[in-house]
Protein backbone atom coordinates (compact mmCIF):
# COMPACT_ATOMS: atom_id res chain seq x y z
CA UNK A 1 0.00 0.00 0.00
CA UNK A 2 2.67 2.38 0.57
CA UNK A 3 3.13 5.12 -1.47
CA UNK A 4 6.91 5.92 -0.85
CA UNK A 5 7.86 9.42 0.87
CA UNK A 6 10.43 11.52 1.77
CA UNK A 7 11.39 11.47 5.59
CA UNK A 8 8.60 10.39 7.79
CA UNK A 9 7.65 7.27 6.21
CA UNK A 10 6.43 3.86 6.52
CA UNK A 11 10.18 2.94 5.83
CA UNK A 12 11.00 4.90 8.37
CA UNK A 13 9.09 4.10 11.09
CA UNK A 14 9.34 0.54 10.34
CA UNK A 15 13.17 1.24 11.21
CA UNK A 16 13.09 3.18 14.50
CA UNK A 17 11.75 0.88 16.95
CA UNK A 18 12.30 4.07 19.47
CA UNK A 19 9.84 6.37 16.82
CA UNK A 20 7.54 3.52 16.46
CA UNK A 21 6.92 3.39 20.33
CA UNK A 22 5.61 6.51 21.04
CA UNK A 23 4.11 6.74 17.94
CA UNK A 24 2.05 3.54 18.82
CA UNK A 25 1.58 5.19 22.33
CA UNK A 26 0.23 8.33 21.03
CA UNK A 27 -2.20 6.70 18.82
CA UNK A 28 -3.07 4.32 21.34
CA UNK A 29 -3.74 6.95 24.13
CA UNK A 30 -6.08 9.06 21.81
CA UNK A 31 -8.41 6.12 21.78
CA UNK A 32 -8.13 5.62 25.58
CA UNK A 33 -8.46 9.61 26.72
CA UNK A 34 -11.56 9.87 24.19
CA UNK A 35 -13.34 6.81 25.92
CA UNK A 36 -12.04 7.80 30.16
CA UNK A 37 -11.50 11.25 30.29
CA UNK A 38 -15.41 12.48 29.82
CA UNK A 39 -16.51 10.11 32.61
CA UNK A 40 -14.48 12.90 34.70
CA UNK A 41 -16.65 15.76 33.80
CA UNK A 42 -19.78 14.50 32.02
CA UNK A 43 -22.86 15.14 34.84
CA UNK A 44 -24.36 11.59 34.57
CA UNK A 45 -20.58 9.71 35.74
CA UNK A 46 -19.88 12.36 38.80
CA UNK A 47 -23.63 12.55 39.57
CA UNK A 48 -23.41 13.92 43.78
CA UNK A 49 -26.05 11.51 45.51
CA UNK A 50 -26.99 11.75 49.17
CA UNK A 51 -26.50 9.34 51.51
CA UNK A 52 -23.61 7.77 50.21
CA UNK A 53 -20.57 7.09 52.92
CA UNK A 54 -17.57 5.47 53.30
CA UNK A 55 -17.57 2.08 54.51
CA UNK A 56 -17.35 1.46 58.29
CA UNK A 57 -14.60 -0.50 59.30
CA UNK A 58 -16.46 -3.82 59.82
CA UNK A 59 -18.23 -2.53 56.62
CA UNK A 60 -14.76 -2.89 55.14
CA UNK A 61 -13.16 -5.55 56.65
CA UNK A 62 -16.59 -7.50 54.96
CA UNK A 63 -15.63 -6.01 51.90
CA UNK A 64 -12.12 -6.75 51.71
CA UNK A 65 -12.98 -10.62 52.34
CA UNK A 66 -15.69 -10.41 49.51
CA UNK A 67 -12.86 -9.77 47.51
CA UNK A 68 -10.58 -12.26 48.61
CA UNK A 69 -13.32 -14.65 47.95
CA UNK A 70 -13.78 -13.71 44.81
CA UNK A 71 -17.70 -13.06 45.52
CA UNK A 72 -17.45 -11.15 42.26
CA UNK A 73 -16.65 -14.17 40.59
CA UNK A 74 -20.53 -15.27 40.40
CA UNK A 75 -22.42 -11.46 41.84
CA UNK A 76 -22.38 -8.32 40.35
CA UNK A 77 -23.06 -5.10 42.06
CA UNK A 78 -24.30 -3.10 39.47
CA UNK A 79 -28.45 -3.30 38.68
CA UNK A 80 -28.04 -1.88 34.68
CA UNK A 81 -31.06 0.33 33.52
CA UNK A 82 -33.62 -2.15 32.20
CA UNK A 83 -37.23 -3.31 33.13
CA UNK A 84 -36.48 -6.65 33.94
CA UNK A 85 -33.45 -5.57 36.41
CA UNK A 86 -35.60 -3.05 37.97
CA UNK A 87 -38.59 -5.21 38.98
CA UNK A 88 -36.19 -7.49 40.41
CA UNK A 89 -33.60 -5.71 42.04
CA UNK A 90 -34.70 -2.51 42.46
CA UNK A 91 -33.56 0.99 41.33
CA UNK A 92 -30.29 0.61 38.74
CA UNK A 93 -27.25 1.18 40.45
CA UNK A 94 -25.63 5.13 40.42
CA UNK A 95 -22.29 5.70 39.82
CA UNK A 96 -21.76 7.74 43.29
CA UNK A 97 -23.00 4.29 44.75
CA UNK A 98 -19.76 2.69 43.92
CA UNK A 99 -17.42 6.02 44.34
CA UNK A 100 -15.59 4.61 47.41
CA UNK A 101 -15.15 0.91 46.45
CA UNK A 102 -11.98 0.10 45.67
CA UNK A 103 -12.05 -1.31 43.20
CA UNK A 104 -15.38 -1.55 42.10
CA UNK A 105 -17.74 -4.66 42.02
CA UNK A 106 -19.85 -3.77 39.13
CA UNK A 107 -19.37 -6.87 36.62
CA UNK A 108 -21.12 -8.63 34.55
CA UNK A 109 -20.77 -12.18 35.10
CA UNK A 110 -23.69 -13.47 37.01
CA UNK A 111 -23.94 -16.97 37.85
CA UNK A 112 -25.74 -15.92 41.45
CA UNK A 113 -28.02 -13.11 41.33
CA UNK A 114 -26.76 -8.84 41.54
CA UNK A 115 -26.34 -8.11 45.05
CA UNK A 116 -26.24 -4.23 44.65
CA UNK A 117 -29.13 -4.12 46.80
CA UNK A 118 -29.13 -7.54 48.45
CA UNK A 119 -28.83 -5.06 51.83
CA UNK A 120 -32.21 -5.47 54.31
CA UNK A 121 -33.38 -7.89 51.90
CA UNK A 122 -32.54 -10.74 54.07
CA UNK A 123 -32.42 -11.19 57.97
CA UNK A 124 -28.80 -11.32 59.13
CA UNK A 125 -29.40 -15.03 60.64
CA UNK A 126 -30.47 -15.99 56.58
CA UNK A 127 -27.26 -14.33 55.43
CA UNK A 128 -25.34 -16.29 58.30
CA UNK A 129 -27.25 -19.97 57.50
CA UNK A 130 -26.62 -19.50 53.76
CA UNK A 131 -22.57 -18.40 53.79
CA UNK A 132 -21.96 -21.24 55.77
CA UNK A 133 -24.21 -23.66 54.02
CA UNK A 134 -26.28 -22.81 51.09
CA UNK A 135 -28.30 -25.21 50.32
CA UNK A 136 -29.52 -25.50 53.60
CA UNK A 137 -31.68 -22.45 53.03
CA UNK A 138 -31.73 -22.64 49.38
CA UNK A 139 -31.53 -26.34 48.21
CA UNK A 140 -31.12 -25.24 44.15
CA UNK A 141 -27.96 -23.50 45.18
CA UNK A 142 -24.84 -24.20 43.79
CA UNK A 143 -22.89 -21.43 45.62
CA UNK A 144 -19.82 -22.69 47.75
CA UNK A 145 -20.17 -22.91 51.37
CA UNK A 146 -17.95 -20.94 53.51
CA UNK A 147 -19.28 -22.20 56.95
CA UNK A 148 -15.33 -21.74 58.13
CA UNK A 149 -15.68 -18.10 58.48
CA UNK A 150 -18.00 -18.31 61.00
CA UNK A 151 -15.58 -19.55 63.41
CA UNK A 152 -12.29 -17.44 61.87
CA UNK A 153 -11.12 -14.74 63.75
CA UNK A 154 -11.38 -11.32 61.90
CA UNK A 155 -7.71 -9.94 61.77
CA UNK A 156 -8.19 -6.33 61.87
CA UNK A 157 -5.47 -4.79 63.75
CA UNK A 158 -4.52 -3.38 60.43
CA UNK A 159 -8.10 -1.49 59.91
CA UNK A 160 -6.28 1.51 59.93
CA UNK A 161 -3.93 0.80 57.27
CA UNK A 162 -6.94 0.10 55.13
CA UNK A 163 -8.81 3.45 55.82
CA UNK A 164 -5.39 5.56 55.73
CA UNK A 165 -4.29 4.08 52.23
CA UNK A 166 -8.32 4.28 51.15
CA UNK A 167 -7.53 8.28 51.86
CA UNK A 168 -5.08 7.95 49.55
CA UNK A 169 -7.04 7.63 46.77
CA UNK A 170 -10.02 9.73 47.34
CA UNK A 171 -11.93 8.02 49.85
CA UNK A 172 -13.23 10.91 52.57
CA UNK A 173 -12.12 9.21 55.85
CA UNK A 174 -12.09 11.72 58.49
CA UNK A 175 -9.14 11.96 61.37
CA UNK A 176 -11.74 10.84 63.83
CA UNK A 177 -13.30 8.31 61.49
CA UNK A 178 -9.81 6.34 61.33
CA UNK A 179 -8.81 7.00 65.07
CA UNK A 180 -12.25 5.32 66.01
CA UNK A 181 -11.71 2.67 64.00
CA UNK A 182 -11.57 -0.33 65.76
CA UNK A 183 -14.12 1.02 68.59
CA UNK A 184 -16.31 1.61 65.75
CA UNK A 185 -15.44 -2.31 64.68
CA UNK A 186 -16.34 -3.96 67.74
CA UNK A 187 -19.21 -1.92 68.58
CA UNK A 188 -20.83 -2.50 65.19
CA UNK A 189 -20.91 -6.18 66.46
CA UNK A 190 -22.27 -5.50 69.50
CA UNK A 191 -25.81 -4.68 69.79
CA UNK A 192 -25.39 -3.29 73.73
CA UNK A 193 -22.48 -1.18 73.00
CA UNK A 194 -22.68 2.77 73.08
CA UNK A 195 -23.21 2.64 69.43
CA UNK A 196 -23.84 6.59 68.83
CA UNK A 197 -20.68 7.28 67.69
CA UNK A 198 -20.50 4.73 64.95
CA UNK A 199 -24.01 5.59 63.89
CA UNK A 200 -23.05 9.10 63.29
CA UNK A 201 -20.33 8.31 62.09
CA UNK A 202 -21.51 5.88 59.61
CA UNK A 203 -25.29 6.39 59.37
CA UNK A 204 -27.62 3.29 58.21
CA UNK A 205 -24.66 0.69 59.53
CA UNK A 206 -26.32 -2.34 60.72
CA UNK A 207 -25.79 -3.32 64.15
CA UNK A 208 -25.71 -6.48 65.19
CA UNK A 209 -24.21 -9.76 66.55
CA UNK A 210 -24.28 -11.35 63.18
CA UNK A 211 -23.10 -15.38 64.34
CA UNK A 212 -23.70 -15.09 67.68
CA UNK A 213 -19.97 -15.66 68.22
CA UNK A 214 -18.11 -13.81 71.13
CA UNK A 215 -14.92 -12.18 69.08
CA UNK A 216 -15.84 -10.49 66.16
CA UNK A 217 -15.32 -13.13 62.76
CA UNK A 218 -14.94 -13.08 59.05
CA UNK A 219 -18.60 -13.88 58.63
CA UNK A 220 -19.39 -10.95 60.93
CA UNK A 221 -17.93 -8.93 58.80
CA UNK A 222 -18.77 -10.12 55.71
CA UNK A 223 -22.66 -9.86 56.51
CA UNK A 224 -22.48 -6.28 58.14
CA UNK A 225 -20.87 -5.38 54.31
CA UNK A 226 -23.79 -7.46 52.73
CA UNK A 227 -26.35 -5.79 54.81
CA UNK A 228 -25.49 -1.67 53.84
CA UNK A 229 -25.41 -2.87 50.20
CA UNK A 230 -27.64 -0.66 48.11
CA UNK A 231 -29.48 0.86 51.73
CA UNK A 232 -27.45 3.84 51.31
CA UNK A 233 -29.38 6.22 49.30
CA UNK A 234 -32.75 6.72 49.99
CA UNK A 235 -34.64 6.32 46.44
CA UNK A 236 -38.07 7.50 47.59
CA UNK A 237 -36.38 10.93 47.96
CA UNK A 238 -33.74 10.37 44.93
CA UNK A 239 -34.69 12.70 41.66
CA UNK A 240 -32.81 12.19 38.58
CA UNK A 241 -31.74 15.63 38.03
CA UNK A 242 -33.44 16.72 34.73
CA UNK A 243 -30.35 16.90 32.72
CA UNK A 244 -30.03 13.57 33.06
CA UNK A 245 -33.14 12.18 32.71
CA UNK A 246 -32.45 13.46 29.09
CA UNK B 1 15.73 -0.22 -1.89
CA UNK B 2 12.14 1.69 -1.46
CA UNK B 3 11.84 1.16 -5.27
CA UNK B 4 8.34 -0.10 -6.49
CA UNK B 5 9.30 -3.51 -8.44
CA UNK B 6 7.21 -6.34 -9.91
CA UNK B 7 8.21 -9.49 -7.87
CA UNK B 8 9.42 -11.61 -10.93
CA UNK B 9 7.71 -14.79 -10.03
CA UNK B 10 4.07 -13.30 -9.60
CA UNK B 11 4.10 -10.30 -11.26
CA UNK B 12 2.79 -8.46 -8.29
CA UNK B 13 4.25 -5.30 -7.75
CA UNK B 14 6.23 -5.12 -4.01
CA UNK B 15 5.88 -2.88 -1.01
CA UNK B 16 9.37 -2.39 -1.20
CA UNK B 17 9.90 -3.08 2.21
CA UNK B 18 12.92 -5.91 2.14
CA UNK B 19 14.15 -8.38 5.43
CA UNK B 20 17.35 -10.32 4.86
CA UNK B 21 16.46 -10.76 1.02
CA UNK B 22 12.34 -11.43 1.91
CA UNK B 23 10.14 -8.75 -0.20
CA UNK B 24 6.89 -7.97 0.56
CA UNK B 25 4.00 -8.52 -2.31
CA UNK B 26 1.65 -5.15 -2.30
CA UNK B 27 -1.68 -7.28 -2.99
CA UNK B 28 -4.42 -5.28 -2.87
CA UNK B 29 -7.21 -5.96 0.38
CA UNK B 30 -9.96 -7.92 -0.34
CA UNK B 31 -12.90 -6.17 -1.91
CA UNK B 32 -15.84 -7.67 0.28
CA UNK B 33 -13.47 -6.90 3.40
CA UNK B 34 -12.38 -2.94 2.05
CA UNK B 35 -16.12 -2.44 0.96
CA UNK B 36 -17.67 -3.62 4.94
CA UNK B 37 -14.81 -0.96 6.09
CA UNK B 38 -16.23 2.05 4.05
CA UNK B 39 -19.97 0.59 5.14
CA UNK B 40 -19.14 0.67 8.68
CA UNK B 41 -16.86 4.23 8.37
CA UNK B 42 -20.40 5.32 6.92
CA UNK B 43 -22.51 3.76 9.90
CA UNK B 44 -20.67 5.28 12.36
CA UNK B 45 -21.53 9.07 10.54
CA UNK B 46 -24.88 8.00 10.33
CA UNK B 47 -24.61 6.86 14.29
CA UNK B 48 -23.06 9.87 15.78
CA UNK B 49 -25.98 12.00 13.98
CA UNK B 50 -28.51 9.85 15.00
CA UNK B 51 -27.24 9.03 18.67
CA UNK B 52 -25.47 9.86 21.94
CA UNK B 53 -22.04 10.39 20.55
CA UNK B 54 -19.31 12.66 21.17
CA UNK B 55 -18.68 14.34 24.83
CA UNK B 56 -19.12 17.92 24.83
CA UNK B 57 -17.78 19.33 28.66
CA UNK B 58 -20.17 18.70 31.19
CA UNK B 59 -22.65 17.48 28.77
CA UNK B 60 -22.17 15.11 25.47
CA UNK B 61 -23.92 15.31 22.06
CA UNK B 62 -27.63 14.34 22.16
CA UNK B 63 -28.46 12.94 18.53
CA UNK B 64 -31.29 13.17 16.10
CA UNK B 65 -33.59 10.55 18.14
CA UNK B 66 -32.58 11.77 21.47
CA UNK B 67 -32.49 8.40 22.80
CA UNK B 68 -31.81 7.92 26.57
CA UNK B 69 -31.48 4.60 28.36
CA UNK B 70 -33.02 5.69 31.78
CA UNK B 71 -35.73 7.49 29.47
CA UNK B 72 -36.56 4.21 27.66
CA UNK B 73 -36.24 2.78 31.22
CA UNK B 74 -38.81 4.83 32.23
CA UNK B 75 -41.09 4.43 29.72
CA UNK B 76 -40.73 0.67 29.43
CA UNK B 77 -41.55 0.19 32.91
CA UNK B 78 -44.59 3.13 32.28
CA UNK B 79 -46.10 0.58 29.75
CA UNK B 80 -45.93 -2.12 31.45
CA UNK B 81 -47.73 -0.90 34.56
CA UNK B 82 -50.21 0.57 32.16
CA UNK B 83 -50.42 -3.02 30.72
CA UNK B 84 -51.48 -4.54 34.38
CA UNK B 85 -53.12 -1.43 35.62
CA UNK B 86 -56.08 -2.69 35.11
CA UNK B 87 -55.60 -5.49 37.83
CA UNK B 88 -52.88 -3.46 39.59
CA UNK B 89 -55.30 -0.64 40.73
CA UNK B 90 -57.98 -3.00 41.48
CA UNK B 91 -55.73 -5.22 43.70
CA UNK B 92 -54.37 -2.18 45.55
CA UNK B 93 -57.78 -0.82 46.23
CA UNK B 94 -59.15 -3.99 47.32
CA UNK B 95 -59.06 -6.04 50.68
CA UNK B 96 -56.80 -8.66 51.23
CA UNK B 97 -59.85 -10.73 51.96
CA UNK B 98 -62.11 -9.09 48.75
CA UNK B 99 -59.30 -10.46 46.18
CA UNK B 100 -59.53 -13.74 47.09
CA UNK B 101 -62.94 -13.79 46.35
CA UNK B 102 -62.58 -12.27 43.24
CA UNK B 103 -61.58 -14.94 40.34
CA UNK B 104 -59.63 -12.28 38.04
CA UNK B 105 -58.32 -10.40 40.78
CA UNK B 106 -56.99 -13.68 42.43
CA UNK B 107 -55.90 -15.34 39.34
CA UNK B 108 -53.54 -11.94 38.85
CA UNK B 109 -52.50 -11.36 42.00
CA UNK B 110 -51.69 -15.82 42.05
CA UNK B 111 -49.78 -15.10 39.19
CA UNK B 112 -47.81 -12.42 39.95
CA UNK B 113 -47.54 -13.54 43.73
CA UNK B 114 -45.37 -16.44 42.55
CA UNK B 115 -42.64 -14.37 40.80
CA UNK B 116 -42.62 -11.87 43.59
CA UNK B 117 -42.46 -14.61 46.25
CA UNK B 118 -39.74 -16.61 44.74
CA UNK B 119 -37.45 -13.93 44.09
CA UNK B 120 -37.90 -11.90 47.58
CA UNK B 121 -39.38 -14.67 49.90
CA UNK B 122 -37.67 -18.18 48.57
CA UNK B 123 -34.53 -17.55 49.98
CA UNK B 124 -36.08 -18.17 53.50
CA UNK B 125 -39.22 -19.70 52.86
CA UNK B 126 -38.76 -22.13 49.84
CA UNK B 127 -39.62 -22.33 46.76
CA UNK B 128 -42.85 -24.15 47.48
CA UNK B 129 -43.25 -22.61 50.92
CA UNK B 130 -41.59 -25.51 52.70
CA UNK B 131 -39.25 -23.40 54.67
CA UNK B 132 -36.48 -24.35 56.57
CA UNK B 133 -34.52 -24.20 59.63
CA UNK B 134 -35.53 -21.28 61.45
CA UNK B 135 -37.31 -20.10 58.69
CA UNK B 136 -41.08 -21.13 59.36
CA UNK B 137 -42.93 -23.28 56.57
CA UNK B 138 -45.51 -21.25 54.98
CA UNK B 139 -46.97 -24.47 53.33
CA UNK B 140 -48.75 -25.67 56.50
CA UNK B 141 -51.56 -24.59 58.78
CA UNK B 142 -48.83 -24.00 61.81
CA UNK B 143 -48.78 -19.83 62.14
CA UNK B 144 -46.48 -17.66 64.51
CA UNK B 145 -48.07 -14.43 63.58
CA UNK B 146 -51.19 -15.71 62.21
CA UNK B 147 -52.54 -17.30 59.17
CA UNK B 148 -55.21 -15.59 57.60
CA UNK B 149 -54.61 -13.64 54.74
CA UNK B 150 -54.78 -10.17 56.34
CA UNK B 151 -52.39 -11.40 59.41
CA UNK B 152 -50.27 -12.70 56.29
CA UNK B 153 -50.37 -9.35 54.19
CA UNK B 154 -49.28 -7.34 57.88
CA UNK B 155 -46.15 -9.72 58.39
CA UNK B 156 -45.18 -9.11 54.96
CA UNK B 157 -45.66 -5.32 55.32
CA UNK B 158 -43.90 -4.53 58.55
CA UNK B 159 -41.67 -7.92 59.14
CA UNK B 160 -40.79 -9.26 62.19
CA UNK B 161 -38.46 -7.79 64.83
CA UNK B 162 -37.76 -5.05 61.59
CA UNK B 163 -36.92 -2.03 61.45
CA UNK B 164 -40.73 -0.52 60.76
CA UNK B 165 -42.43 1.21 63.46
CA UNK B 166 -45.42 -1.50 62.89
CA UNK B 167 -42.92 -4.34 62.87
CA UNK B 168 -44.55 -7.35 64.76
CA UNK B 169 -42.97 -8.70 68.01
CA UNK B 170 -40.05 -6.11 69.64
CA UNK B 171 -37.00 -5.66 67.68
CA UNK B 172 -34.19 -7.69 69.27
CA UNK B 173 -36.43 -8.87 71.22
CA UNK B 174 -37.78 -12.87 71.25
CA UNK B 175 -38.06 -16.35 72.94
CA UNK B 176 -35.87 -15.36 76.74
CA UNK B 177 -32.50 -16.85 77.05
CA UNK B 178 -33.92 -18.75 79.88
CA UNK B 179 -29.66 -20.63 80.49
CA UNK B 180 -27.67 -17.80 79.13
CA UNK B 181 -29.68 -15.31 81.78
CA UNK B 182 -29.71 -17.60 84.62
CA UNK B 183 -33.39 -17.88 84.79
CA UNK B 184 -33.58 -21.79 84.43
CA UNK B 185 -30.27 -23.88 85.91
CA UNK B 186 -29.49 -26.88 83.45
CA UNK B 187 -31.47 -29.69 85.61
CA UNK B 188 -34.59 -27.27 84.81
CA UNK B 189 -34.11 -26.98 81.12
CA UNK B 190 -33.25 -30.32 80.88
CA UNK B 191 -36.76 -31.33 82.57
CA UNK B 192 -38.61 -28.85 80.47
CA UNK B 193 -37.22 -30.09 77.43
CA UNK B 194 -38.52 -33.59 78.18
CA UNK B 195 -42.09 -31.90 79.03
CA UNK B 196 -42.02 -30.89 75.42
CA UNK B 197 -41.19 -34.18 74.23
CA UNK B 198 -44.02 -35.78 76.45
CA UNK B 199 -45.96 -33.55 75.06
CA UNK B 200 -45.63 -34.90 71.65
CA UNK B 201 -45.39 -38.56 73.65
CA UNK B 202 -41.93 -38.80 72.37
CA UNK B 203 -40.40 -38.20 76.39
CA UNK B 204 -38.30 -41.14 77.19
CA UNK B 205 -37.86 -39.52 81.30
CA UNK B 206 -41.68 -39.56 82.27
CA UNK B 207 -40.32 -38.24 86.04
CA UNK B 208 -38.09 -35.41 84.72
CA UNK B 209 -41.41 -35.03 82.13
CA UNK B 210 -43.44 -34.55 85.10
CA UNK B 211 -41.32 -31.82 86.76
CA UNK B 212 -40.86 -30.13 83.33
CA UNK B 213 -44.45 -29.37 83.39
CA UNK B 214 -43.68 -26.93 86.50
CA UNK B 215 -41.15 -25.42 85.08
CA UNK B 216 -43.33 -24.95 82.27
CA UNK B 217 -46.51 -23.30 83.74
CA UNK B 218 -44.03 -20.67 85.72
CA UNK B 219 -41.40 -20.19 82.75
CA UNK B 220 -43.29 -20.74 78.92
CA UNK B 221 -46.79 -21.23 79.53
CA UNK B 222 -47.43 -17.33 79.48
CA UNK B 223 -46.40 -16.94 75.93
CA UNK B 224 -46.56 -20.58 74.36
CA UNK B 225 -50.29 -21.10 76.18
CA UNK B 226 -51.72 -23.20 79.06
CA UNK B 227 -51.70 -26.40 76.91
CA UNK B 228 -48.61 -25.47 74.25
CA UNK B 229 -51.02 -24.33 71.70
CA UNK B 230 -48.53 -21.24 70.47
CA UNK B 231 -49.74 -17.56 70.89
CA UNK B 232 -51.59 -17.23 68.14
CA UNK B 233 -54.39 -19.70 69.92
CA UNK B 234 -53.88 -17.52 73.27
CA UNK B 235 -54.54 -14.43 71.04
CA UNK B 236 -50.66 -12.91 71.60
CA UNK B 237 -48.51 -11.36 69.38
CA UNK B 238 -45.31 -12.25 70.12
CA UNK B 239 -45.06 -15.16 67.88
CA UNK B 240 -44.56 -18.19 70.52
CA UNK B 241 -44.79 -21.76 68.20
CA UNK B 242 -47.07 -23.91 69.77
CA UNK B 243 -45.21 -26.84 70.81
CA UNK B 244 -48.25 -29.92 70.17
CA UNK B 245 -47.75 -29.96 66.89
CA UNK B 246 -45.44 -32.40 64.54
CA UNK B 247 -43.91 -29.07 63.09
CA UNK B 248 -40.37 -27.33 64.66
CA UNK B 249 -39.43 -24.18 63.40
CA UNK B 250 -35.44 -24.92 64.57
CA UNK B 251 -35.75 -28.93 65.15
CA UNK B 252 -38.14 -30.97 68.10
CA UNK B 253 -35.23 -33.29 69.19
CA UNK B 254 -33.75 -32.80 72.51
CA UNK B 255 -30.79 -31.63 72.09
CA UNK B 256 -32.39 -28.38 70.00
CA UNK B 257 -34.71 -27.97 72.62
CA UNK B 258 -32.09 -27.28 74.76
CA UNK B 259 -29.97 -25.00 72.66
CA UNK B 260 -33.81 -23.13 72.24
CA UNK B 261 -34.23 -23.12 75.89
CA UNK B 262 -30.90 -22.18 76.92
CA UNK B 263 -29.49 -18.68 74.45
CA UNK B 264 -33.30 -18.13 73.20
CA UNK B 265 -34.35 -17.38 69.84
CA UNK B 266 -35.53 -14.12 67.64
CA UNK B 267 -36.16 -14.62 63.91
CA UNK B 268 -36.22 -11.61 61.95
CA UNK B 269 -38.42 -11.13 58.68
CA UNK B 270 -37.60 -7.47 56.82
CA UNK B 271 -40.60 -5.15 56.47
CA UNK B 272 -41.45 -5.34 53.01
CA UNK B 273 -43.24 -2.53 52.56
CA UNK B 274 -40.29 -0.35 52.19
CA UNK B 275 -39.16 -2.71 49.23
CA UNK B 276 -42.02 -3.60 47.19
CA UNK B 277 -45.43 -1.61 46.17
CA UNK B 278 -48.96 -2.37 48.19
CA UNK B 279 -50.10 -4.70 45.06
CA UNK B 280 -47.17 -6.52 45.18
CA UNK B 281 -47.31 -7.08 48.99
CA UNK B 282 -50.93 -8.17 48.93
CA UNK B 283 -50.24 -10.21 45.79
CA UNK B 284 -47.76 -12.01 48.11
CA UNK B 285 -50.02 -12.20 50.95
CA UNK B 286 -52.42 -13.55 48.58
CA UNK B 287 -50.20 -16.20 47.51
CA UNK B 288 -48.60 -17.14 50.68
CA UNK B 289 -52.18 -18.14 51.93
CA UNK B 290 -52.92 -20.50 48.85
CA UNK B 291 -49.24 -21.63 49.51
CA UNK B 292 -51.88 -24.54 51.49
CA UNK B 293 -52.00 -23.73 55.45
CA UNK B 294 -53.97 -20.57 54.72
CA UNK B 295 -56.70 -20.33 57.71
Amino acid sequence: MAEEKKGFSHDTIERNTLLLIVLILITVSIGGLVQIVPLFTIESTIEKVDGVRPYSPLELAGQNIYYREGCYNCHSQQIRPFRDEVERYGHYSLAAESMYDHPFQWGSKRTGPDLARVGGKYSNDWQVAHLADPRAVVPESIMPGYAWMKDRPLKYTDIQDHMKTLRIVGVPYTDEQIASAKADLEAQKNPDADTAGLMKRYPKAVVANFTGNKGVTEMDALVAYLQVLGTMVDFTKYQSPKQLQQ
Amino acid sequence: MAQKEKDALSGVETTGHEWDGLRELNNPLPKWWLYIFYVCIAWSLVYYVLYPAWPLGKSYTKGLLGYSQREELVQKVADGKKAQEKYLTAIAATSVEDIQKNKDLLAFAMAGGRSYFNENCAACHGAGGQGAKGFPTLADDVWLWGGTTADIYKTIQHGIRADDGDTRGTVGIGMTAFGRDGILNREQIGQVAEYVLSLNKRSTDAAAAEKGKTVYDENCAACHGDSAQGSVAVGMDVGAPPLVTANWLYGGDKATLVETITNGRAGVMPAWSKRLDDATVKSLAVYVHNLGGGK
